[in-house]
């Protein structure tokens, strides 16, 4: 089967936005494409969906393909897989990529299951191999909790499908006013595709600085998982405009919501400076922040793993050592 | 209503760390890693135990995997699950997403009658969420992921309650169907000493390849879309610079060198 050479992302949209991930996976594969030649597209599906093509041709995107009708309104699994899959077998891109939240892990494994071909999840880096003149694409996933980098490729089927988390690669600046060519499509929704019918959708802005782009994220660890440490914490965040996550633990306590979770089964995050507080360096915690810049770690047990994963790492008691650490920063800040 | 409940048995994440590559052979040894059903699938076993107390019926458990697999299957006949089918063969290692979910979808056309079919959100090895909705599509029956709660409205349809990063969605699905059930679910329970008891009575099939009525080029690595083309360890590229001592005296000198670092 023949294929164009077009790289194309899935915009997500939510709250009437596309979001953050969308806009990273533009910027990337702007950079992915530039080096084979390959077209960018962003593939968009809702409701007068196409208003936001503009927007995604700012973040990268030189073609927009819009599906619109007031029935997708909501994220309908069936009826989204079958319209992307529809678009798939059509246009025949080379790559599609996916961000990998709660959404796009649902959507994307029943779209390459009705494009026959695989899907690499959670990926942390992409890279492109020419292979006799193909564009081969290269996609790392962390394996067994992240103490593996596991390389995967596609080699016959189209596309090549991956998912990556929010927050792993850097946001475009958006410049707006670029030339793209806006291709809409209509639909025949049959009663079929809504056989899981999306009724309501609950979603809370959240008040909090975003973990994804902050440059100081702070991780609350079972170290601290009272309601008094947890207020040590916040105060540290509050002293250092940091954004605050959590481990398993302490999200499953409830201190922090789930969607703060950093880690495998939660949120990537790549900020100038990591801040671990009393969690202990569990594989599947410890590769959600692999890719910042630097890592800082509090915890009481000088063999803890959370030291092998560290920049600097402060060994004591933390009820005794983030007041202190708090203190410091308050100083310096003043 | 018949239910089904797919599981995987997996390495226990507490022992990632011993997982090992040879160097030479670059082939993956788990020797002395124990194994255990993934945590989230408990979560589905349990929901599709709590259906059955409520509206009666039978559940299946369905897992692929080497003959060791057994051993959860036999857990969640001891938990309370009705009958277990294991599909073991050969041709079956190596497969992705997409050949486990078109080998034990031709299973459960081939050997189960079904309403709905349970799976947890995502396992703890490879964690890619996909086999639930690409099931569901072999299938061909709609899907719902991350399930925190459902209620089953009458034999035809079920309301789910789906976790979002900050809030959820309320879905309406018609059965049969497919759920693949979130940790938030429920909790749980343990095994029993008459649920083990009774366990030995209860029916444990084997198939392979053939009685699955499959050709080896569709299943397995054959049947696989995605390769793994390499695998290294992973080593982190950090300092290490661990202060111990005197705690008013350690924060001041992690401070100077993170300042020294331009990283605060």
């Amino acid at each position: 089967m023949s294929y164009s050479r077009e790289i194309w992302v899935y915009c997500e949209v939510r709250n009437g936005k596309i979001t953050k991930g969308g806009m990273e996976l533009l910027g990337k594969s702007v950079v992915l494409g530039s080096g084979i030649g390959a077209k960018v597209a962003a593939v968009l599906v809702g409701d007068e969906i196409s208003a936001l093509a503009p927007e995604a041709a700012a973040y990268g995107a030189e073609k927009v393909y819009a599906v619109e009708d007031p029935k997708l309104h909501c994220y309908q699994s069936e009826a989204y897989a079958s319209i992307i899959a529809d678009l798939i077998k059509e246009n025949k891109p080379s790559i599609f990529l996916f961000s990998s939240t709660d959404i796009g892990d649902d959507l994307a494994p029943r779209v390459a299951a009705k494009a026959g071909t695989g899907l690499t999840a959670h990926c942390i880096e992409l890279r492109i191999e020419d292979r006799d003149g193909k564009p081969l694409l290269h996609q790392t996933v962390p394996g067994w909790g992240g103490s593996k980098r596991i390389d995967i490729i596609c080699p016959e089927k189209r596309p090549q499908m991956a998912t990556v988390k929010p927050g792993l690669f850097d946001c475009p600046v958006p410049v707006y006013g670029r030339p793209f060519e806006l291709l809409k499509t209509k639909v025949e929704l049959s009663n079929k595709l809504f056989r899981a019918k999306t009724i309501e959708v609950h979603e809370a802005p959240s008040c909090e600085l975003p973990l994804e782009g902050a440059d100081i994220v702070i991780a609350a660890g079972w170290g601290v998982c009272s309601a008094g440490e947890i207020d040590r914490v916040r105060e540290l965040a509050d002293v250092i405009c940091g954004a605050l996550g959590a481990t398993r633990p302490v999200t499953d306590k409830g201190f922090v919501p789930v969607d703060r979770m950093i880690g495998q089964s939660g949120k990537v995050v790549s900020p100038k400076l990591f801040i671990s507080l009393g969690a202990s360096g569990a594989m599947h915690y410890t590769t959600g922040f692999e890719k910042a810049k630097y890592v800082l770690a509090l915890d009481q047990n000088p063999h803890a793993a959370i030291f092998g994963m560290a920049d600097v790492g402060i060994v004591g008691d933390i009820k005794k050592t983030l007041p202190l650490l708090i203190n410091e920063l308050k100083e310096m800040r003043n | 209503m018949n239910l089904i409940v797919c599981i995987k048995q997996v390495p226990d994440p507490l022992y990632f760390d011993r997982i090992t590559l040879d160097p030479v052979t670059k082939l993956v040894k788990r020797e002395g890693v124990p194994l255990i059903m993934n945590p989230n699938d408990l979560n589905a076993v349990e929901t599709a135990l709590q259906i059955k107390d409520t509206y009666g019926g039978k559940i299946t458990v369905l897992t692929m995997g080497p003959p060791q697999s057994m051993e959860v299957l036999e857990e969640a006949l001891a938990l309370g699950a009705d009958e277990a089918i294991l599909l073991s063969d050969r041709a079956f290692a190596g497969a992705d997403a997409v050949a486990t979910s078109y080998t034990l979808a031709s299973a459960i056309k081939k050997f189960c009658e079904f309403d709905l079919i349970l799976c947890g959100y995502e396992t703890v090895d490879s964690g890619t969420r996909q086999v639930g909705p690409q099931l569901a599509e072999y299938l061909d029956i709609p899907h719902v992921t991350g399930v925190r709660s459902f209620k089953i409205e009458n034999p035809e349809y079920l309301i789910a309650e789906r976790r979002l990063e900050n809030g959820y969605m309320k879905i309406e699905v018609t059965l049969p169907a497919l759920i693949a059930v979130y940790n938030e679910a429920n909790d749980p329970r343990i095994p029993t000493v008459s649920g083990i008891m009774n366990m030995a009575s209860k029916s444990l099939k084997t198939y392979g390849l053939n009685e699955v009525g499959l050709i080896s080029a569709d299943v397995g690595l054959a049947g696989s879309p995605t390769q793994m083309a390499e695998m290294s360890e992973f080593k982190q590229n950090r300092r290490h610079e661990v202060f111990q001592g005197i705690p008013e005296e350690i924060v001041k000198q992690a401070i100077a060198r993170l300042k020294e670092l331009q990283a605060i």
